[in-house]
């Protein structure tokens, strides 16, 4: 610091002046260091010990690792997060894109529109998961009610078939975030020169081609910016599979944190939890390093 | 709801107003739509006023066929006292970690010192932590600090982990504002708290408003941290309803259910249709780049 040299002669106040903002970001400087990455550290070396109810330090190497990848139950709470993922991504990137496209013709009522689309963002998924699991009552929910309706072959169990309910996380965590990702796409499109799209008018090119092949791959930042919040989403997913099926039938609908929890907190078997974290943390590296890389690249520029 | 997020509509050249079949066609998904995504909300309350008997033998949005309010009366019976815990949780952990987030936000951007973009750095990467890495270590801390089931525990968990979020708000909203400004406060003698209580504070109402919200959002919403961090007593609305929801003893009264739900929901909710617009920036700016 060269402006140091300068102030030799300062008063103490002065100082104190100087020290000022390090002291003011020092208590919370602390808290990150240890609340963030001692604490990762710390489950990083409990996952190479044999706790179980209790803390331990007795390490065991990698065996909580092989362990962890020997148990079934992980094995279908990651396929389930894949496939909830994927599912949940795409879904809610095609929905939300094509709602945002619909809602930038110059239409009446906009704000209303957006509004409804957007308030399940506001709700807990405890919430959301509480009224789709209702909804998807067998019996009670919307399968009753279409064969009310008249529709006399309407079946809808899937909250109890093993092989279907991921599909419901699906469905009430698409409603949940997809209203999300029309306002980002919305906010993307205003941005767009119009000058572009009437020279291609002028062109010829019809309102579709000129949406696919020009207004939205120059949305690129935000097709990225969106996947990477849908993806972080779904791997943190605990709460909307606690409230609707709390894993079941079975633990067909398992996910990694619900897992980690499991296995954590109610089963007593710590080291195999804390070895389930660390990997959910790298799945989450893998797709934030990159991200975080080009948006820093991208910083670098301004 | 129109905001300075470039949500207004513009001018379209080719979305011609008048009546046309394409129109016509939008105008059916987009209320068709809406309507898909009012049903649950709708079903919950509908729900929510009929009795037993009524669930059983009507459907999902059929008319209750007397309006009775004993879901209600029963369900804040059973969670009333958790949503109490909630707001005892949710309102000192709002408040404190925006203060903490607006002054890091001023220090990061705008008495920049050596070390704290590294800082910033550490900060930003907290915000994507998937917090099952962090949970039992917290745990061994909150039970040796006797705050093991308290909303105080609570509380200190949602500043500690929200204070990522908080400090990248403000900072984004000061880096933008020139720094020519405070420079020329600090010639003219003005110290670190004269400059931001005088200075930055004043035009800071619309980033206060978001992060409040924000916070509030998350903070209330919350299950994790109130499921391992304070079971019993001191748990937080979200919890209780989900014990409520998943006990398998007797017999089901989802009215009770769904009542319990609207008042987990309604906080967030009223928030939501008065400050929607703060809402949504939140949304964005903890996402896209501020």
């Amino acid at each position: 610091m060269s402006t140091v040299a300068v102030a030799k002669k300062a008063s103490p106040l002065d100082a104190l002046q100087r020290w000022l903002p390090k002291l003011v970001v020092a208590p919370s400087m602390l808290l990150i260091l240890v609340g963030f990455y001692g604490y990762i550290l710390w489950t990083f070396i409990l996952s190479f010990t044999n706790s179980s109810f209790m803390p331990s330090y007795k390490w065991v190497g990698v065996q909580q690792y092989v362990r962890l990848l020997d148990n079934d139950r992980w094995w279908v709470a990651s396929k389930n997060l894949v496939l909830f993922g994927g599912l949940f991504i795409g879904i809610s990137l095609v929905i939300g894109v094509f709602f945002a496209v619909l809602l930038d013709q110059r239409i009446r009522k906009e704000g209303f529109i957006r509004t409804v689309y957007l308030y399940p963002m506001a709700l807990s998924m405890i919430v959301t998961g509480t009224a789709w699991k209702w909804l998807l009552n067998p019996g009670l929910g919307l399968d009753k009610m279409l064969r009310d309706w008249g529709w006399e072959g309407f079946r809808l169990d899937w909250l109890v078939d093993q092989e279907r309910v991921v599909y419901c996380l699906v469905i009430a965590a698409v409603w949940q975030a997809s209203g999300f990702v029309m306002a980002m796409f919305l906010a993307g499109l205003r941005g767009v020169d119009q000058s572009i799209i009437r020279a291609a008018q002028v062109d010829g090119a019809s309102l579709p081609t000129i949406y696919l092949r020009i207004v939205l791959p120059s949305l690129r930042p935000v097709f990225f910016s969106a996947f990477m919040i849908l993806a972080h989403i779904s791997i943190k997913s605990f709460d909307l599979v606690a409230a609707m099926t709390a894993g079941g039938p079975g633990y067909s609908s398992d996910l990694p944190a619900m897992f980690m929890y499991n296995f954590t907190f109610s089963r007593g078997q710590m080291g195999i939890g804390s070895a389930s974290a660390m990997l959910m943390l790298g799945a989450i590296l893998t797709i934030l390093v990159p991200y975080l890389y080009s948006e820093l690249r991208n910083k670098r520029h301004d | 709801m129109t905001d300075s997020i470039a949500m207004t509509p513009v001018a379209r050249p080719f979305a011609k107003s008048s009546f046309s079949f394409s129109r016509i066609a939008i105008y059916v998904t987009l209320f068709g739509a809406a309507a898909v995504y009012l049903i649950p909300l709708v079903v919950m309350l509908l729900t929510s006023f009929k009795t037993p008997d009524d669930i059983r033998t009507g459907n999902l949005l059929s008319w209750p066929q007397a309006v009775d309010a004993i879901g209600w009366i029963k369900a804040w019976d059973i969670v009333g006292g958790y949503f109490w815990n909630s707001v005892k949780i949710t309102v000192p952990a709002v408040l404190i970690s925006t203060v903490i987030g607006a002054l890091n936000g001023y220090v990061l951007s705008m008495w920049r010192f050596r070390g704290s973009q590294l800082f910033f750095g550490l900060l930003l990467f907290g915000c994507f932590l998937p917090f099952q890495t962090v949970l039992l270590p917290a745990s061994f801390t909150l039970g040796k600090l006797g705050l093991a089931n308290t909303t105080t525990g609570l509380v200190l968990i949602h500043v500690v982990y929200g204070m990522a979020f908080t400090t990248l708000f403000f900072r984004n909203f000061y880096v933008a504002i020139p720094d020519a400004l405070v420079k020329a406060a600090r010639l003219d003698g003005a110290g670190f708290f004269t400059i931001f209580g005088r200075i930055l504070l004043p035009m800071s109402v619309p980033i206060i408003m978001v992060c409040l919200i924000w916070q509030f959002t998350q903070i209330w919403n919350d299950f994790l941290f109130g499921v391992v961090f304070a079971s019993g007593d001191a748990q937080p609305i979200t919890v209780a309803l989900n014990n409520l929801v998943n006990t398998s003893t007797g017999a089901k009264e989802y009215n009770v259910d769904m009542a319990a739900a609207m008042i987990a929901g309604l906080p967030t909710l009223l928030v939501y249709i008065v400050a929607g617009k703060y809402f949504l920036r939140g949304l964005t700016a903890g996402a896209v780049k501020g």
